[in-house]
């Protein structure tokens, strides 16, 4: 029985094989970057969000016009990437304390302000074409299907991260974000009621992380807890219900 | 007036002999150092002035206007008191920058004849005499002249004010022939049959930054700015200027620089003439880039810096701690290419990933002194306060502003039913209204 399900995996693994040669991805890097998360991972290909790829974020409720907990997400994924990051955006009103909070260091991030939405795309490409870069972050409204595709082709050859924030001037255009892109994977971070303490206070935040849509890979939901000092996450302890973890969060492998 | 009448109207008037040809290497010097730091076509324009042609260079400056006042108020800094002016022809932006009362005019594009109908004649560029003569005959203004016939003021002037005329109002081309310094590293490609396809600009282009690397090998310089000089067949100019953050000598780095900007080139009826230049050089030491095989490799962002800047239409900073407990203030833009020194914020206190340009004033329920709000009400929407956290206080910085003397703001981190966080604070202590309004303000919105 062994027998059979070691050759079957064998036929199975030189398929994949030769389908990525014919796909042309011998230069593509195979690399991911992992949450630490395992029942996380574990929806994503790969085991982690890929390199060479691009990953749309946005918020939910209020969060889609603010995009504060998308930036931190996607601040706490930069931070665990190493070399720099570049971010466009067009109207500059991140506080970076709070980026520095969740690890990511003032000196590796370079800010691209433009006047226009074009511009940032341009910025972005441009940025994501270089190489060598940790991760290139981009906050637009409008992201079409050609644009998101030339992004997606730009991230692959340079196998750079590329991270999308989406956010909208009003919560009602925020149904823009059923259109589909080529984004690799499409997160919707929401905020939900801190973790409760034993005493009065704020306790460390929460969020609803719904994994859209991801390619090839099932969609999933996650409460979890907000970015520590080292940019990670964890499985909050209401769903994770295991008191025995709820101190203390996974190591990066 | 005569130097003996002066004399007796001022006590104790000290006289300096007029020295032209000192007032020309003066005036020289000054045109070269326009050229290095503002655009690549500049001439003198004796005895008093320096013409430029910017188009295309004010980007590198942050745009038309600051680039004047930057101009002016550098100048003003070596105590030269300068007007500047920006207009479409060489005639009106002479004209105007010397009669105007202010320090820099910008004369928006098409608005030309507006803007000089009313100078006097005398800025026309005209001799003397003729200058004269014209007023004698009941002429004024610039206005006057252009709207009589032009056959009578030929016959009786010759054709030189017409010509001045005419190249005043852009109806006849007035080429700026731009001074070079004697050091220069240029290279330059002259067409025996005029070139005008973007692909053949590129190809000559590339070839051009080839020959000025090896020139630049040669001498060991690496550029910081460059300058890419179109000669059309109609006689006129083009120039595409860039600049780098670190002197370079890589060809495809600089081809790149110039590569994006080709399309802006309008060939019109060929370009005859290619001409590079290095205007501004650095001494440049070639460095290994990685030591060893286990040391991480760094990537150097300058190039993509460099490519980002020189487009037009988007900054490039980083940010950095400023030692302020003021929020607003805790944060200052720098240079993307600046020294990194590890700096950071101190990370204890919560601070919001988003904050807001201006504090706004919210409608709030709370107990004074100091207890967090039960419930408040911003944009139209009223929140009831599940959680909260604070006060953190912040004292006003006295020693910047006297007004800050007793300020003081208490932040907190409040919690709504649905779990949306925000930073708001009141403006006060809550006991001493001395210390500020105590309204309420939202700050920030946290993840």
């Amino acid at each position: 029985m062994t027998a059979v399900v070691a050759t079957s995996n064998a036929v199975l693994d030189e398929l994949r094989e030769k389908i990525a040669s014919l796909e042309g991805a011998g230069s593509r890097k195979r690399s991911v970057l992992p949450f630490g998360v395992p029942e996380l991972d574990a929806q994503l290909p790969g085991g982690g969000l890929a390199f060479g790829a691009l990953h749309e974020v946005a918020g939910g409720g209020n969060g889609a016009v603010d995009g504060a907990a998308a930036a931190l997400f996607i601040g706490g994924i930069a931070a665990r990437t190493t070399g720099k990051v570049v971010w466009c955006l067009t109207r500059f009103d991140l506080f970076f304390p709070a980026l520095a909070q969740v690890g990511l260091h003032p000196d590796r991030v370079i800010f691209v302000e433009c006047d226009k939405e074009e511009t940032v795309l341009a910025s972005f490409e441009e940025a994501l074409r270089y190489g060598g870069l940790g991760a290139v972050v981009a906050e637009l409204v409008r992201l079409p299907m050609t644009a998101s595709r030339r992004l997606q082709l730009a991230a692959e050859k340079s196998g750079t991260l590329g991270l999308v924030i989406r956010r909208w001037r009003r919560q009602t255009e925020a149904s823009d974000f059923g259109m589909p892109t080529a984004a690799a994977s499409r997160w919707r971070i929401s905020v939900l009621p801190s973790e409760p303490l034993p005493v009065q206070g704020v306790g460390r935040a929460r969020w609803l992380a719904e994994l859209m849509r991801v390619r090839a890979g099932e969609g999933g939901e996650f409460i979890i807890g907000a970015c520590d000092g080292q940019g990670r996450i964890r499985l909050s302890s209401d769903t994770a219900d295991r008191p025995d973890q709820t101190d203390r969060s996974f190591a990066v492998s | 007036m005569p130097a003996a009448k002066a004399q007796a109207l001022v006590q104790g008037l000290v006289m300096i002999d007029a020295d032209p040809a000192a007032d020309l290497a003066v005036l020289e010097r000054l045109t070269l150092w326009a050229l290095s730091q503002y655009s690549p076509v500049v001439a003198m324009d004796p005895p008093d002035g320096i013409i430029m042609d910017t188009e295309g260079a004010d980007h590198l400056q942050g745009g038309e206007e600051l680039m004047l006042s930057g101009l002016v108020n550098r100048l003003r800094g070596r105590g030269l008191a300068a007007r500047a002016a920006i207009a479409e022809t060489w005639g009106a932006a002479h004209a105007i920058a010397r009669t105007t009362s202010r320090e820099t005019v910008i004369v928006p594009r098409g608005e030309t004849a507006r803007a000089v109908n009313r100078l006097p004649l005398s800025s026309l560029r005209l001799p003397a005499e003729t200058v004269a003569s014209l007023r004698t005959l009941g002429f004024a203004t610039v206005g006057d002249l252009a709207a009589i016939p032009r056959a009578p003021l030929t016959l009786r002037f010759g054709p030189e004010v017409g010509r001045r005329l005419d190249q005043m109002f852009g109806r006849v081309a007035e080429p700026i022939d731009p001074i070079r310094p004697v050091d220069l590293v240029e290279v330059q490609k002259s067409f025996a049959e005029p070139i005008g396809a973007p692909e053949t600009i590129e190809k000559y282009v590339s070839r051009l930054v080839r020959q000025l690397c090896l020139e630049l090998v040669k001498r060991g310089l690496g550029v910081r700015r460059a300058d890419l000089i179109v000669h059309r067949v109609d006689n006129t100019i083009q120039a595409l200027r860039a600049g780098t953050a670190k002197p370079v000598r890589d060809i495809a780095w600089l081809t790149k620089l110039f590569r994006d900007r080709i399309e802006r080139i309008e060939p019109g009826f060929g370009i005859e003439k290619l001409s590079l230049a290095a205007i501004i050089a650095e001494p440049l030491i070639e460095a290994q880039s990685a030591s060893s095989l286990i040391e991480e490799q760094v990537t150097d962002v300058t190039p993509l810096i460099d490519v980002l800047g020189n487009r037009g239409g988007q900054r490039s900073f980083r940010v950095a701690p400023v030692a302020s407990d003021v929020p607003e203030r805790s944060v200052q833009r720098i240079a993307p290419t600046a020294a990194e020194d590890g700096a950071t914020w101190p990370l204890n206190w919560p601070r919001p990933p988003r904050l807001l340009a201006r504090p706004e004033p919210i409608e709030v329920i709370a107990l004074l002194p100091d207890h967090p709000p039960v419930s408040f009400t911003w944009r139209g929407k009223r929140r009831r306060v599940k959680r909260a956290d604070g006060p953190e206080r912040i004292f006003g910085e006295w020693w910047k502003r006297s007004s800050e003397w007793v300020a003081v703001r208490d932040y907190f981190v409040v919690e709504d039913d649905v779990g949306e966080r925000f930073w708001i604070f009141r403006a006060g202590d809550g006991v001493d209204a001395e210390t500020g309004s105590h309204k309420w303000f939202l700050h920030g919105m946290f993840a």
